[in-house]
């Protein structure tokens, strides 16, 4: 049922059965290592491009969950996925092995919430028993289409986030199903905000402003309050991305401080790691939800949570056409039964 | 509340730039001219030795550059060079080794993609610019200096 402006409110209360998650070196030296599922040393993955690495990244993730819950690919109704690549090939060729109906779905960087979106929106409505939505990112496959060859010896910027080498997946399940689990209570597709932002090194700032879009917009929609939330958690606004955001709160009269987590912030040790403003890509939030903060749910650390997935939809070309940055974002509500 | 922010795009982009963290010039600067100089004395070593063994000064600058191509080429191919450029910056790209960097770097990247398509089509991403402007800029120079000669 749609409420407000753009939320809908999902009466059937899907439920999040599982999740898995697999992180490469970088992320394995990180502070949240430990609740991820699967670390990989190897950036290659025993594959000889990077493109199969990061699709192997995808498959071993998707293949750890089912085999958690445990199920067979063939009860999968639908999978819902995306990466960063052109046309979609890391989930494309992934999922070719696995033979379940397949939704490609590009988002950038909110890609984990748009297909979760979708997957629960599926449930809710019926139309499927077991949806799966999964998203991934790698450095070096990121790192060729959008920026320099890797072993090009150039300076980044401060405001510069480094995509993270990761996948994460959920599967999603009837409430009635299974055991106990966390509920999706409603999704707030976002809009597409662009303030003009045309510096590629500086996507915190150019998605910022869809992330208060979309918070701002659920939060209206859905008549709470933020601190109605435990944790309000965006995907990849780095450091700098989440100051902004907690600005333009403040502006509001709204204190995000204590509430708003960044997945890109948590990830990594920024001052050990030379990360910059942090983690970014497809694959940061999908991880980072799907291990830690699933992990959070669970163990009723947190009870309700809020999951923005923030998106840069640009393009090198588009960049390099003088265009400027689209930022988007979507939200997604998760709760526990209590 | 109100869902849209209340500033224009100059504004929030005058924001954000007071917001950001900036890049630390002076100590980039420092490191480009250490590293940049230790590049330049290294080549410069190179043709004394040369001298000294009897070469002509062209040959001994050859010699120079060509050693210095090499290890730039080297050292990219070992994951050295990326590394230096993340401290030295411009130190360690305007010297002929950061040049030999800019055309080995996308020739590891693309092999993937095959010898023509991949390697051979993408090896001067970054440096065919720098060719492109830079033959065609001293094509214009040489034009003038010739115009000057005929009048000197």
């Amino acid at each position: 049922m749609k409420i407000g402006k753009q939320t809908i409110k999902l009466e059937n209360t899907p439920k999040i059965l599982q999740t898995s998650s697999i992180v490469g070196p970088k992320e394995t030296q990180g502070p949240l290592s430990q609740y991820f599922d699967k670390h990989i040393d190897d950036i290659f993955f025993g594959e000889t491009t990077f493109e199969k690495a990061e699709s192997k990244f995808m498959k071993t993730c998707i293949d750890n969950l089912l085999s958690k819950v445990p199920t067979l690919p063939e009860n999968i109704d639908y999978i819902f996925a995306g990466d960063l690549l052109n046309q979609c090939i890391c989930s494309g060729y992934c999922i070719r092995d696995l033979n379940i109906p397949f939704f490609g779905l590009y988002g950038a960087c909110s890609t984990f919430c748009e297909s979760l979106s979708l997957a629960s929106t599926f449930i809710n409505a019926g139309y499927a028993q077991k949806c799966i939505a999964a998203t991934s990112s790698h450095f070096c496959s990121a790192e060729r289409q959008f920026r320099m060859p890797l072993e090009h010896g150039n300076q980044k910027s401060p405001t510069a986030q480094c995509t993270v080498t990761a996948s994460g997946s959920a599967i999603v399940v009837p409430k009635d199903v299974g055991t106990q689990g966390p509920l999706i209570t409603h999704i707030t597709p976002g809009k597409i905000i662009d303030m003009g932002i045309t510096d590629m090194t500086n996507m915190g700032a150019a998605m910022a402003p869809a992330a208060f879009n979309t918070i701002m917009t659920h939060l209206q929609d859905t008549q709470r309050s933020a601190n109605y939330y435990d944790i309000i958690a965006t995907g990849d606004l780095g450091v700098l991305g989440s100051e902004i955001l907690v600005d333009l709160f403040n502006k509001e009269g709204i204190d995000l401080n204590g509430i708003h987590a960044d997945c890109g912030a948590l990830i990594y040790n920024h001052d050990k790691q030379d990360t910059h403003c942090g983690g970014s890509g497809c694959g940061c939030m999908a991880s980072v939800f799907s291990g830690y903060f699933f992990d959070q749910l669970k163990s009723k650390k947190i009870n309700k949570i809020l999951i923005v997935a923030t998106g840069a939809l640009m393009s090198p070309l588009s960049i390099q056409q003088g265009e400027s940055i689209p930022g988007i974002a979507h939200a997604v509500a998760i709760e526990n039964e209590v | 509340m109100n869902s849209n922010i209340n500033m224009s795009n100059e504004e929030y982009s005058t924001y954000v730039e007071s917001k950001a963290k900036k890049s630390p010039i002076f100590k980039n600067i420092v490191w480009a001219f250490l590293v940049g100089g230790l590049i330049c004395t290294i080549g410069q070593l190179i043709t004394n030795l040369f001298l000294s063994w009897g070469f002509s000064k062209d040959d001994a600058t050859m010699v120079c550059t060509i050693s210095l191509i090499f290890l730039g080429a080297f050292l990219t191919a070992i994951n050295v060079y990326s590394k230096i450029g993340q401290h030295a910056g411009a130190g360690s790209i305007i010297p002929i080794t950061g040049f030999s960097n800019s055309v080995v770097a996308p020739a590891i990247e693309f092999k993937t993609e095959g010898y023509v398509l991949g390697l051979g089509a993408n090896m001067f991403k970054i440096a065919g610019p720098v060719l492109v402007y830079g033959i065609t800029s001293s094509v214009f120079v040489g034009l003038i200096y010739w115009i000057i000669k005929l009048f000197m």
